[in-house]
């Protein structure tokens, strides 16, 4: 994957000399040229072509804005109802994530999304301990995190 | 009249997110206080307080942008870095509050991490 950044980068500078205009607007194009070209020479060059992962980096960013907004209404909806009927508790979620960005990666949105908080890790980075602000919801919380973030990352990371 | 209708839209765009950034950010001051214990304020203090000066921060981004044609990258990191920091010190705080000895207040003392700890001395 950095071998096909940098082959993009000296695309794009080679763009910028050709064409004999040093701006960021040409570096900019001659970088979408490089990305064209390295999309279709990319049975040449090892590796799966970058851009998939750059989609997926996005779509990421993209669940991670949408899980936020949500979290704020439920939140929002707690602090002004007069008397929360809420059942606080930690649970236990076993990861299948298993190097430590992907696991801080995954705390970070698990924190960000409605009712769930990392509270803390085990020792042998299995388990990831969450404090939930309703905990009959568990199993679904569970389902949610494994379906959406945990596959969004493992897409990315892998 | 030297504003435009577009000028008005970003206006009321910009006043909205203002107000929203506004309301998002004391609705988390009530939440630390109306909460029952620590964990359950941490759950108001990261999330609520993130989207609301995220919000701010947008509004006044667009509003550098549309006015004094400043493209204000600091604000935009800002937003950023809230996010990282938010939930790293809230995982913090809670697991210090935890190693502490500070009980979660469950009915059912439903406490997966407690259990776990326990079975490892």
């Amino acid at each position: 994957m950095a071998f096909q950044i940098l082959i993009n980068i000296i695309i794009a500078l080679m763009w910028m000399f050709l064409s004999e205009s040093y701006t960021i607007a040409s570096f900019i194009a001659g970088y979408i040229w490089g990305l064209l070209l390295v999309l279709l020479l990319n049975r040449f060059i090892p590796g799966r072509f970058y851009g998939i992962r750059i989609v997926k980096i996005i779509k990421l960013i993209l669940i991670f804005i949408r899980e936020l907004v949500f979290s704020n209404l439920s939140i929002l909806k707690l602090v002004y109802t007069p008397k929360p009927d809420i059942e606080p508790g930690i649970f236990a979620l076993p990861l299948e994530v298993k190097s430590n960005w992907e696991i801080t990666l995954l705390a970070h949105l698990i924190s960000l999304t409605p009712g769930t908080l990392s509270v803390a890790i085990s020792e042998n980075n299995d388990t990831l301990f969450i404090h939930a602000m309703d905990i009959d919801e568990v199993d679904q919380s569970i389902q949610e995190i494994k379906d959406s973030f945990e596959k969004a990352i493992l897409e990315v990371t892998r | 009249m030297t504003g435009t209708w577009i000028e008005l839209v970003i206006n009321i765009i910009v006043i909205l997110l203002v107000l929203i950034g506004a309301f998002i950010t004391l609705s988390a001051t009530i939440g630390i206080i109306r909460f029952p214990d620590i964990y359950t304020r941490l759950h108001a203090a990261t999330k609520a307080s993130t989207l609301g000066v995220s919000s701010i921060l947008i509004a006044a981004f667009l509003y550098l942008y549309v006015k004094e044609d400043i493209v204000s990258g600091k604000l935009l990191l800002g937003i950023l870095f809230i996010m990282i920091t938010a939930p790293v010190s809230a995982h913090m705080i809670g697991r210090a509050a935890h190693n502490s000895g500070i009980k979660p207040l469950t009915k059912n003392r439903t406490d997966a991490y407690e259990e776990a700890m326990r079975k490892q001395q």
